[in-house]
């Protein structure tokens, strides 16, 4: 990633060491994973196939989900105001069921940067970008975002000129937000799927800007 | 004109700018093991299910403390918070509990062999 | 509580519950003005604790980043945070 390197190598987001994932001795909580989903098939709750499709309906969600409905709307100005009225709808018309939260697209212009955090917990718009990076969850990410916006953004390499407003949105509650980088100059050739290639996840948090090619 | 910040709580953190965490923002990723990705889907399907909400999970998360932020996973977060919503909704028991994780743990020393043993 | 209009000028109450609520206290006490109206929607500090949840009106609320933080390097930018009914006074 294109900002700051510190020496994090073996640490967590908050700067403490990660447990191995798959450590070669079962760890109390991995057992009780185990136990818990046993008890929860053998309840009633769920089944194992229920559990086996949601992990690879999981596995399949990346950010290109995210990037082919940014593509859409910088290709098809009807789609791109469906979009920004109700982010929910105009993404379930292209197959990509963003789930119980309501998402709302907010766009970036020549005047306007919009980055998105979370300072309660880590809510992200995983049914369209995936699982969020470790760095969404720190808490350096989700303390410093809403009071020193453009530091952060300055150490993902991304520094705005004064009279580009940054808005920030801190995802308290029921919405989930993505943002629409600006299309990139000179693309006026490319088409949909060309230009999906140019959409990053962190453009899409907010955080970096769509690649120019 | 700052609001008294007595009763603000640990996950909290929105402009913590004095917390010694609140520092560069981390760089990396890694991807998600297996009994990770299971906890995730039990998360999603028990909301799906009814028995089950993403305020629950995040009340407990929030009534474990900073300590578990900084000394367990993610997912050994939710895992925890997952069973405490469980068994507050009486879908089983903390003897039903107990004794599964004794009989897991005793199928054998790696995830592998103890999550197989059951399947 | 009357349904608040986009552009109305709300202040955050300043109440600090022990508890599950989703208002972060950094906006507490705070100025902004509705963005838009969006809900309704179970109110979390009932679901939190797995009762039937009242709907609520839920606002997005923009705020100056001078007007959240004193010491704010850039005051005309600006936070929008989702804010519970039942969080707001219309000023």
């Amino acid at each position: 990633m294109p900002h700051d390197h510190h020496d994090h190598a073996g640490l967590s987001p908050s700067g403490h060491p990660y447990r191995e994932d798959q450590d070669n001795s079962l760890s109390y909580w991995q057992a009780m994973e185990i136990a818990v989903r046993e008890l929860m098939i053998e309840k009633g709750i769920v089944t194992a196939e229920e559990v086996a499709a949601q992990i690879d309906a999981m596995d399949a969600r990346d950010p290109s989900q995210g990037a082919a409905v940014v593509a859409r709307a910088w290709t098809d100005p009807a789609f791109r105001e469906r979009l920004l009225a109700d982010g929910s709808a105009a993404s379930a018309e292209m197959g990509f069921d963003v789930g119980p939260m309501k998402l709302i697209a907010v766009e970036n212009t020549a005047d306007v940067h919009n980055v998105v955090v979370c300072t309660l917990c880590s809510c992200y718009p995983r049914n369209l970008l995936g699982l969020p990076p470790d760095w969404y969850k720190s808490r350096a990410y989700r303390s410093r975002t809403v009071r020193e916006p453009r530091k952060v953004l300055a150490e993902f390499g991304l520094t705005l000129p004064e009279n580009v407003t940054v808005r920030v949105h801190d995802s308290t509650a029921d919405m989930r937000y993505i943002v629409i980088p600006a299309r990139p100059d000179g693309t006026d050739g490319l088409d949909e799927a060309a230009l999906a290639e140019l959409v990053t996840r962190d453009s899409m948090i907010g955080v970096g800007v769509a690649k120019t090619g | 004109m700052t609001p008294d910040a007595t009763g603000k709580r640990w996950h909290d953190m929105g402009g913590d700018l004095a917390h010694p965490l609140a520092g560069p923002i981390p760089d990396g990723d890694h991807d998600f093991a297996l009994w990770e990705k299971r906890v995730d889907a039990l998360v999603i399907l028990a909301g799906l299910k009814g028995v089950f909400t993403v305020d629950g999970l995040r009340r407990v998360l929030e009534d474990m403390g900073e300590d578990a932020f900084e000394t367990m996973t993610y997912y050994e977060r939710w895992v925890a918070s997952l069973n405490q919503n469980m068994l507050e909704q009486g879908v089983y028991s903390v003897a039903d509990l107990g004794a599964r994780m004794a009989e897991v743990q005793a199928r054998g020393t790696t995830y592998a062999d103890a999550t197989d043993a059951g399947a | 509580m009357q349904a608040l209009e986009p552009g109305t000028p709300v202040r955050v109450r300043r109440m600090m519950p022990p508890g599950h609520v989703r208002t972060p206290a950094y906006l507490r006490g705070k100025t902004g003005a509705v963005e838009r109206v969006l809900g309704p929607f179970g109110n979390p500090e009932q679901l939190a604790y797995g009762h039937t949840p009242d709907r609520l009106p839920l606002y997005r609320v923009r705020f100056r980043l001078g007007d959240v933080w004193p010491d704010a390097a850039t005051p005309d930018d600006t936070l929008d945070a989702e804010i519970y009914a039942h969080w707001l006074e219309a000023l």
